[in-house]
């Protein structure tokens, strides 16, 4: 049985190629082989959300997916967001309604946020709540998390 | 002359502003640093083999293949520890009678829970570790297990620690005037019933870590931990691991939530101490999801059965309890495991004018895992108690909930008072918050609302509850008893050359704005903006010592030590100044950065002059000058043995009661916490309370198997709140300062988490009367509403 494999992909900009264990899942190859500590480890069963990332465009558990898998991808994660303009405007509303306690969901539940901005979805309440129900948030009770959510699309402003 | 400016009206005014935590931003583009986050040379990762069973004579190990695994560095089993970690024993002299057997980082000759540490591997990478774990053979003799707690003292159930007889770790009882004279007397109207509390958890969404690193040249412990109590830490890792206290330095970075879990003493972690220091490398343990449903200690798990004698009027003239809690095999080191007990005994019934009080408690063993303070510590069941039967006993008499309370509550004007359980209460506003609450939720509109729904067959229900919550504990709540636990904090306040202020505290961070609101104190008292203020804590090297932030104390006392430290050396800059400018330092002031003259305020030197002449240009001050630009100072309640905060709180709940499913659909609370620093984090503390409340009372349960196994032990099966299912939350304050503190601020991080469960179950019970149905058991899991219900 290959116990490794090689991959080359490309993450936050930047072409990396590396050779992992082929059981090792994409959320530990950025973590532990990378230095991507912003990407959090919360349950590695795809249920909480902390690990929540960027492949190919779609938001995805970082948990759940092999590193293998992610050959020939485009990931981004919360430190590639940070380094660019994308999400600034999401990440000053979350800063203004305090909507992270702790900060450990906030990575993933950052990201879900921004597939609903980026995605058009209205400022409704009851909707943006079932969208970011897959993300647990044990500090804020996650009204905070809605209100930013709401504010920034209220504003017309990109995410 | 200008009346002097008072010290919370100032120009650079914090308190009581809602100042964004400038280190959220940090978080925000993913820079925290949380211990897994960290990677040392040459560092180790452990892994460990938890017993099976619920309770299991350990036989011996064969290691073989274990060791024949690749990466594996070192494999222990709680024998190899004999001689290298003393044993502990959660016990406090001040809970009389309270015992618990020595416990050791893992197993010996017994494991007592499923899930307790019985072997460990230190392994290249974590996955390596776990992969040997696999391949250990535990040779385990399964023995009769004692799981249950209503069961926990009959004579047929197995003793879990031979020496003690019985399974009995604590009982106490607490009396006051004549209970049983009430209940016999024809006049009162009397409800009985029995409440049961299920095992939650705290699901804090990082686990426990911890890298522990040592260095022999030095006898050097360093204990990077996810935890509140740092110099705790430091006591108990220095004592358990024969190491001078001087030697071990605790660090708590970023902390992924807390609520109590990460305060305790877990084996694991210090297994991971003891290996780092027999291997001389560091090593890292971080539990997985199913080692903290596990391991993690659980909350509540608590039986009562109460009464309540009311008048016709609706008056309370007695109230008469038994409470049971099950604990697991061993009372929680250092902090034990009878002091939730302890709170539900003091405070049941506490908002009320109450003579005649009987509680009894008894706090007993299980091979469970074990059960410990978790936010809120024994609130959730004295509050659903007390305001429970209120309600039961209101619908019986044909009394509002509203109007029951207002006849009964601690009137605003008698402070100081004593409570029947002996506690003292100063500064409290149960009438002002039932008033507001009513108010601001436009009860008597949601009783409208109620009546039209019932018509549709619409069940909704209003639950109230009034609670006090525990707040800045004085010496009274541990250190008394003997543990290593502060209850005092330190603030340090430094003015550095560029005219910043550092500025530390023992107090510690784990999110809910602790480093922020250090800023705003030490900003507004001392006279800089807050961007000039910059904060360390979390560290025993460098901060000065304290008790670390639980219990609702570290804005009450680790704020105060702050204001006064603030203080202190604004007084002793101007005392340069002073000097300086050749001017009286009374007629000097501070702000903005420069100190200016009190009056007019017009800028005479700024706080970057200042202190380069001191730092660097010494010669320019007279010889006998010795400035200080640092100050320090200490604070802890002295007067009461804790500092009560009180709140009143409602929920508006909908039951299908086709599918037994509840919704809230609001939720109110009215919180007066004393002067209120942050009213923004405030407010975010309670709403995550509340939400941690709702998951108490609707959803989260540790279910386990009659043999002690435990069943739920992943995310997907244990229910915590999400979004989707959770209300908005409104929030209101009255501020009653305590007069305990110049700041005069209480607490607020466990009222929410206190005070819903209560409310929540009101709420369905109101929902439910009219169809003759009630419940008295958490979670209210849709089964049990319908078995309520007569359905299934």
């Amino acid at each position: 049985m290959t116990q490794t494999q090689t991959i080359s992909l490309t993450i936050n900009g930047e072409a990396v190629t590396a050779t992992v264990p082929v059981r090792s899942n994409l959320v530990d190859f950025l973590r532990n082989d990378l230095g991507l500590t912003g990407s959090h480890v919360g349950c590695e069963h795809g249920v909480c959300g902390a690990c929540t990332l960027e492949v190919d465009g779609a938001m995805i558990r970082g948990c759940l997916m092999l590193a293998v898998q992610a050959d020939g991808a485009t990931v981004t994660t919360v430190e590639g967001l940070a380094d660019s303009p994308r999400g600034q405007a999401l990440r000053d509303a979350f800063h203004r309604r305090n909507a992270l306690q702790c900060g450990y969901c906030t990575p993933g539940m950052l990201a879900s946020a921004l597939e609903y901005v980026e995605a058009g979805r209205p400022a409704d309440r009851a909707a943006i709540r079932e969208h970011i129900s897959g993300n647990y948030c044990r500090c804020t009770g996650y009204q905070a998390v809605v209100d930013a959510i709401c504010d920034l699309i209220g504003q017309g402003a990109k995410a | 002359m200008n009346e002097p400016l008072h010290i919370f009206d100032r120009p650079n005014s914090y308190i009581g502003r809602s100042v964004p935590r400038p280190d959220a931003r940090r978080l925000l583009e993913g820079r925290g640093k949380f211990v897994d986050d960290l990677q040392l040379p040459r560092m180790l990762h452990a892994a460990f083999l938890r017993s099976a069973h619920s309770h299991a004579r350990i036989d011996g190990f064969d290691l073989d293949a274990a060791r024949a695994m690749p990466g594996v560095v070192a494999i222990y089993t709680g024998k190899d520890f004999a001689d290298h970690v003393t044993p502990y024993v959660g016990t406090l002299t001040h809970l009389a009678g309270l015992r618990s057997a020595p416990q050791m980082p893992m197993a010996m000759d017994v494991a007592r829970w499923q899930g307790e540490p019985i072997a460990m591997v230190v392994a290249q990478s974590r996955a390596e570790a776990e992969d040997a774990v696999a391949m250990i053979d535990a040779d385990l003799h399964p023995l009769d297990a004692a799981c249950d707690t209503e069961s926990a003292l009959d004579a047929d159930t197995p003793v879990i620690h031979e020496a003690f007889g019985s399974n009995l770790a604590w009982e106490r009882l607490v009396e006051a005037g004549d209970v049983d004279a009430v209940f016999s007397r024809n006049d009162v109207t009397v409800i009985k019933r029995t409440f049961r509390f299920g095992r939650h958890t705290g699901v804090t969404l990082e686990p426990r870590a911890s890298v522990v690193e040592y260095d022999p040249s030095e006898n050097r412990l360093t204990y990077w931990y996810s935890g509140q109590a740092p110099h705790m830490m430091q006591a108990i890792l220095a004592k358990h691991l024969d190491l001078p206290e001087e030697n071990v330095r605790v660090v708590a970075h970023d902390v992924g939530g807390s609520f109590g879990i990460k305060i305790h003493t877990y084996g694991d972690d210090i297994a991971t101490a003891v290996a780092a220091k027999l291997l001389k490398r560091p090593v890292k343990f971080v539990a997985d999801r199913h080692e903290s449903f596990v391991s993690d200690i659980h909350a509540r798990d608590h039986v009562v059965t109460g009464r309540i004698a009311v008048t016709a009027d609706g008056t309370i003239e007695a109230l008469d309890f038994d409470d049971l809690t099950g604990i697991g095999p061993y009372s929680m080191y250092p902090r034990t495991s009878a002091i939730e007990c302890n709170q539900v005994l003091n405070l049941t019934g506490a908002p009320y004018k109450l003579r005649n009080y009987r509680a009894r408690g008894r706090v007993v063993f299980q091979n469970k895992n074990l059960m410990c303070q978790y936010r809120a510590v024994g609130h959730p069941i004295a509050m659903a108690v007390a305001d429970g039967l209120v309600d039961e006993a209101a619908a019986a008499i044909g009394v509002d909930p509203a109007e029951i309370r207002r006849r009964n509550l601690v009137p605003d004007d008698t402070y100081p008072c004593v409570s029947a359980s002996g506690m003292k209460f100063d500064d409290l506003s149960h009438e002002k918050t039932l008033d507001r609450l009513i108010s601001e939720m436009r009860y008597d509109d949601l009783r409208a609302d109620q009546a039209t729904c019932r018509e549709k067959g619409v069940y909704r229900g209003i639950g109230l509850v009034s609670m006090v919550e525990v707040a800045n504990p004085s010496p009274m709540f541990y250190g008394i008893g003997g543990a290593p636990i502060s209850a005092q904090d330190g603030a340090t306040v430094r003015l550095d050359a560029g005219g910043a202020l550092h500025v530390s505290s023992s107090i510690t961070e784990q999110g809910q704005g602790t480093n922020t609101i250090l800023a705003q104190i030490a900003a507004e008292v001392f006279g800089v903006d807050m961007d000039r203020v910059k904060v360390t804590t979390g560290d025993t090297d460098n901060v000065p010592y304290g008790g670390g932030t639980w219990a609702s104390r570290g804005a009450g006392i680790g704020g105060e030590a702050m204001l006064l430290a603030s203080k202190a050396l604004k007084d002793q800059v101007l005392d340069v100044a002073g000097i300086l400018l050749q001017s009286e330092s009374e007629s000097l002031d501070i702000r903005s950065g420069s100190v200016v003259d009190a009056d007019s305020g017009a800028e005479r030197i700024s706080l970057r002059d200042l202190a380069r002449t001191v730092y660097y240009r010494g010669n320019e001050l007279p010889s006998d000058v010795k400035p200080e630009l640092i100050a320090t100072r200490h604070y802890r309640v002295t007067d009461f043995p804790f500092v009560f905060t009180n709140s009143a709180m409602a929920a508006h709940v909908e039951v299908d009661v086709e599918s037994g499913f509840v919704r809230v659909l609001h939720f109110w609370a009215v919180e007066d916490c004393g002067r209120v620093i942050n009213p923004q984090l405030v407010d975010e503390q309670i709403r995550g309370g509340v939400v941690q409340g709702i998951g108490g009372a609707l959803y989260e349960e540790c279910v386990y198997s009659e043999d002690g196994q435990l069943l739920n032990a992943t995310m997907a099966d244990y229910l915590v709140p999400m979004a989707g299912e959770m209300p908005d939350i409104s929030v209101f304050h009255v501020e009653t300062p305590t007069k305990t503190s110049v700041l005069g601020a209480k607490g607020a991080g466990e009222a929410g988490t206190g005070g819903a469960p209560a409310a929540v179950m009101n709420a369905v019970n109101d929902a439910l009367r009219p169809l003759g149905a009630s419940i008295f058991q958490m979670p209210m899991s849709p089964e049990r509403i319908l078995k309520a219900l007569g359905k299934v």
